[in-house]
């Protein structure tokens, strides 16, 4: 291991031990929040007793369909948006202003709209994601080199051909960043979702356990799913690293 | 001339939409267009709601004011130590990605009810941003302006106040842009539960009573403040990359 991941461990390691300390100290009192080793034990029997199974499997797989959702939408937008420059020139400040609107505060319209089921927390994370998907796929077309364009009609490539041969390989970094904000932006909105809307999933059970003050639950819980999170996040930004090595500018 | 001409196109568009959806949907579901906007203007009209959203800002404002100071200082400190930096980014990276909304239950805790919880849920959401770009600003200046400031004999705080500073300006914006967008996103998600006043709570009054005008209006009045905020900041941005 490098010098820097070590310090990097130590950084992480460090921190849990203060906040461990502070907790068996009573400086910080279990009502507020229980030492980080009670977390790990209380996430553990969560997960050997399969109490938070059904929950899991229903947040993952809204989060799955809310990023699918958004990755394919966000990207036919993108490309529907490049192509008609008038379109994209009144579009454009919107879409630059989306994230500064809080997207949730849609909820309880959606709602309304499509019931208490999943589907208003697939839309919302799909709502959340889609804008970051079509904004980096606009950007993506747009910086793809003149000259491999040139070099296609060089071929006598057909338009397809060039979008998969050429436009796709071409564009993919930038691609990649939008299905990055397109994931992280989905989980919050699916999340968050959750716990407004009290349907179901990991979202609600935290905010019940929060009300019934069962804090060793809700502290394992939050650690279940912020340890998903955080791992998917890893898992891209490696995958974002390795990209960007072939593409030769690391 | 064109221009205006497609945005009002498209503006006229979207109400079509709107009032489509509405005729579909129905009365349980959506308010029309002049629904809302009557809605609007009679909210807007009474003191009452003033009084919300002067809440809302003060904790706003406090948040906003906290990301950048905290974040700045972070970001800087971050940015000009390189071992520093290259140990703190991956832990900053994830902090920044988590769904920030689960931890609700945490602040409330450590804060109880009220302004601090709001101010510290609208905090957590906006200083990341500002650190990392802060961050990355003071990282991309091009060695040639720090070998200026070497050779003009400029002392430490000097260096960073007429060379490093204005230099990494356009990102450090950038981070503040994104960082006050979610500031307020944070700032009214705390809202939500942890307060009895401010647009976040008449928000979830209104839905709550299934006060679908009501609801509305309000999207209608955060979406205008917001877009408006963050078309400015983005003009101001903009500018300040095309300069730099």
């Amino acid at each position: 291991m490098s010098r820097v991941a070590l310090l990097r461990l130590a950084v992480v390691v460090g921190f849990v031990a203060v906040v461990e300390l502070l907790c068996r100290l009573g400086v910080i009192t279990p009502l507020t929040m229980i030492p980080p080793s009670a977390m790990l034990l209380s996430l553990v029997h969560l997960i050997a007793d399969g109490e938070v199974n059904a929950d899991l499997v229903f947040t993952l797989t809204n989060i799955a369909a809310a990023i699918t959702l958004s990755i394919v939408s966000g990207f036919i937008l993108g490309v529907i948006i490049h192509a008609l420059p008038r379109l994209r020139r009144v579009v454009d400040p919107l879409l630059a202003a989306y994230y500064a609107v809080p997207t949730f505060v849609f909820y309880p319209l959606l709602l309304v709209v499509l019931g208490v089921n999943r589907l208003p927390l697939i839309v919302i994370g799909a709502m959340f994601g889609v804008v970051g998907m079509t904004v980096s796929t606009i950007d993506g077309i747009d910086r793809i080199p003149r000259v491999l364009m040139k070099t296609a009609s060089a071929y006598d490539m057909n338009p397809i051909t060039a979008a998969l041969l050429i436009k796709l390989p071409a564009a993919t970094p930038h691609l990649f960043t939008g299905v990055k904000l397109a994931v992280t932006y989905s989980v919050i909105g699916v999340v968050a979702g959750e716990f407004i809307l009290s349907i179901a999933g990991m979202g609600r059970s935290i905010a019940f356990a929060y009300n019934d003050l069962d804090n060793t639950k809700m502290y394992g819980l939050l650690l279940l799913l912020l340890t998903i999170t955080t791992l998917l996040n890893v898992a891209l930004q490696l995958i974002e690293q390795r990209l960007y090595k072939r593409w030769g500018r690391a | 001339m064109t221009r205006r001409l497609d945005s009002l196109w498209f503006a006229l568009g979207v109400i079509a939409l709107w009032q489509a959806l509405y005729q579909i949907a129905g009365d349980e579901a959506l308010a029309s267009p002049w629904q809302t906007l009557r809605q609007a203007a009679e909210m807007l009209a009474s003191a009452g709601f003033w009084n919300h959203v002067e809440a809302t800002f003060e904790a706003f404002g406090w948040a906003v004011l906290l990301s950048i100071v905290l974040g700045l200082a972070i970001g800087l400190v971050l940015g000009f130590s390189k071992l520093a930096g290259e140990v703190f980014e991956p832990i900053l990276n994830a902090l920044y990605a988590i769904p920030k909304i689960t931890l609700y239950p945490v602040i409330l805790l450590f804060f109880g009810l009220g302004l601090p919880a709001k101010v510290a849920f609208g905090t957590i959401h906006g200083i990341f941003p500002i650190i990392l770009l802060s961050m990355n600003g003071v990282r991309s200046i091009r060695p040639v302006v720090r070998k200026t400031a070497r050779a003009l004999g400029l002392s430490g705080s000097e260096t960073i106040r007429t060379i490093l500073l204005p230099a990494a300006l356009p990102e450090i914006f950038s981070g503040i842009r994104i960082g006050f967008a979610l500031t307020l996103l944070g700032t009214l998600i705390g809202e939500l539960f942890a307060s009895n006043r401010g647009i976040g709570f008449l928000l979830l009054r209104a839905a709550d009573r299934q006060d679908v005008p009501m609801t509305m209006a309000l999207i209608l009045f955060l979406f205008v403040i917001a877009a408006a905020a963050g078309a400015g900041l983005l003009a101001i941005d903009r500018k300040l990359h095309h300069k730099a």
